[in-house]
């Protein structure tokens, strides 16, 4: 794996969001991901995770601190971030296929070759959906797949454009518990695949030890980061290895630190 | 088709021709007298015996209505996308919009007449000034119902406001704003009516007021029911543009169960 330098970075943010009282949603928070690292980030709830993704993406520009991604200090939306959240929102008059184009339509450079190359980028398209299982399903309207089946499109939405970083937000949080673990494993081999920087924020603990090269814990709000945890399970990894002692002391361990966070 | 499906099918026939049927057996029963409540089949008379001009007014009253309510449609759904733009514009405008719906439109008939004289100008003007409001809103709760989420996925990606509005914004308003064409349209009946009756010589409204003058009672009701059933033609063909334009938000059998 290429582990290299730090993509993402924030360094001593403080944000709050305008309007009503300015109580500060993320105090002090730093944190820095590295090149093709896989991490994850919980805690309790209202701790400013999804404040930490919309900072990192350039939706939201802090109040104190910096944030860097690729090198580039963000003061604009980051064009080559993905995000996927626990809502698939697909467009219902799109079907999956065409839903997958849309960021294509948006992003430059895709966008002003969105005519010519039309052809390609279905292709393209389509072969994602083939690496997510979900071959053959493009012609089909969002409604007309399962909850799983519309997640794995969001997922594949959020990677059309090659984004060399992918944020996801929760992304299987309305999942059962089976789908869950299936799409673990697609966003796993997805990562190995692509080596591409990904930054998971969850309050499920196995999902985010399971998947993680490091897990960092949230305190509670104003968020900052209170522990960073490197999970050195040997790569790839199978579902089995969620049942191991190992896993489970891993799991146990980070939970204290929420508990600890909440209070 | 089962049983049931035929029954559906037939039952709006049936339930108007019940209405119809118990309607003349309580004229008949209760002796009431045909000035004060016609049998329909004496509505039948007045409409074999004035046939010319019926057709002539509800044709009147037909253009009137539609040039109205098409301007309503114009109108609405650009002032639906301009207040969903913003939310200034949303602060700004509300209140007024909310003053000018609180006011009786039969209330602006008279400065219409002012301005453009009566007849057919004040007459598509109150069509139009009654029929826009609900298609403003519906158009503006449209883009207002837009996902945040989805919205941080595109800006992320550096999309405009307006890329936002093109892609997302607009495709999704639009089962609102057929969904507020059906409402339009009935108002702009009344609207069209409304003008006619208080300052017209032409139209549906105006011959109602004339045979009201005149006492043919049978007439004024013959009046009513050509306006039921333009209302209901121009409903039923809304509902079906809604349909066929916005099929993919209708798959729940909520509705047609």
């Amino acid at each position: 794996m290429t582990v290299s330098e730090a993509f993402v970075t924030l360094d001593g943010v403080d944000h709050a969001y305008a309007g009503a009282n300015s109580a500060l949603a993320v105090e002090g928070l730093s944190i820095s991901v590295k090149q093709g690292e896989f991490a994850a980030v919980v805690g309790p709830s209202g701790c400013g995770k999804s404040t930490l993704m919309k900072l990192a993406t350039g939706l939201q520009f802090p109040r104190a601190g910096s944030v860097t991604v690729a090198g580039q200090k963000v003061s604009a939306p980051v064009k080559i971030a993905g995000m996927a959240f626990q809502a698939p929102t697909l467009l219902p008059w799109r079907t999956t296929l065409e839903n997958l184009l849309l960021p294509l339509e948006i992003v430059e450079p895709h966008r002003s070759e969105m005519r010519r190359r039309k052809a390609e980028f279905s292709e393209r398209a389509r072969n994602l959906l083939t690496s997510v299982g979900l071959r053959d399903q493009g012609e089909k309207y969002p409604w007309e797949l399962s909850g799983g089946m519309q997640q794995r499109t969001s997922l594949c939405r959020a990677l059309i454009h090659e984004p060399q970083l992918l944020m996801l937000d929760e992304p299987f949080g309305a999942l059962d518990a089976f789908t869950r673990e299936e799409l673990w494993c697609v966003i796993r081999d997805l990562q190995a695949a692509r080596k591409i920087t990904v930054v998971l924020v969850t309050h499920d603990l196995r999902e985010a030890v399971f998947l993680a090269d490091r897990v960092f814990v949230m305190s509670s709000r104003p968020g900052r980061i209170v522990v960073e945890r490197k999970i050195e399970l040997p790569r790839p990894r199978d579902l089995e290895v969620t049942f191991t002692p190992e896993f489970q002391d891993i799991v146990h361990e980070l939970r204290g630190h929420i508990v600890k966070a909440r209070q | 088709m089962t049983r049931t499906n035929l029954l559906i099918k037939l039952s709006p026939w049936l339930f108007t021709i019940g209405l119809f049927v118990v309607w003349e057996a309580a004229v008949h029963i209760f002796n009431i007298p045909v000035f004060f409540l016609p049998p329909p089949t004496a509505i039948a008379q007045a409409f074999v015996d004035y046939s010319g001009p019926l057709a002539r007014n509800s044709w009147i009253t037909l253009q009137t209505t539609l040039i109205g309510f098409a301007l309503a449609v114009g109108f609405g759904m650009l002032l639906g996308l301009l207040v969903g733009w913003s939310r200034a514009i949303y602060a700004g405008l509300y209140p007024l919009m909310i003053g000018f719906n609180a006011i009786p439109k039969v209330a602006l008939v008279p400065i219409l007449v002012l301005w453009f004289g009566i007849g057919f100008v004040p007459a598509v003007l109150t069509a139009f000034l009654i029929s826009f409001f609900p298609i403003v809103v519906n158009v503006a709760t449209g883009l207002a119902t837009i996902e945040p989420e989805l919205e941080d996925v595109l800006k992320a990606l550096g999309a405009s406001k307006l890329d936002i509005m093109r892609k997302v914004g607009i495709p999704r308003t639009l089962p609102y704003f057929f969904g507020s064409l059906k409402v339009a349209i009935t108002l702009a009946f009344v609207g069209s009516v409304i003008s006619e009756s208080v300052a017209s010589n032409y139209g549906i409204g105006n011959l109602m007021l004339q045979a009201q003058a005149q006492f043919q009672v049978p007439l004024i009701f013959a009046g009513l029911v050509v306006l039921a059933i333009e209302g209901i033609v121009m409903y039923a063909a809304m509902a079906i543009l809604e349909k066929r334009m916005t099929g993919w938000a209708q798959r729940s059998g909520f509705a047609q169960a």
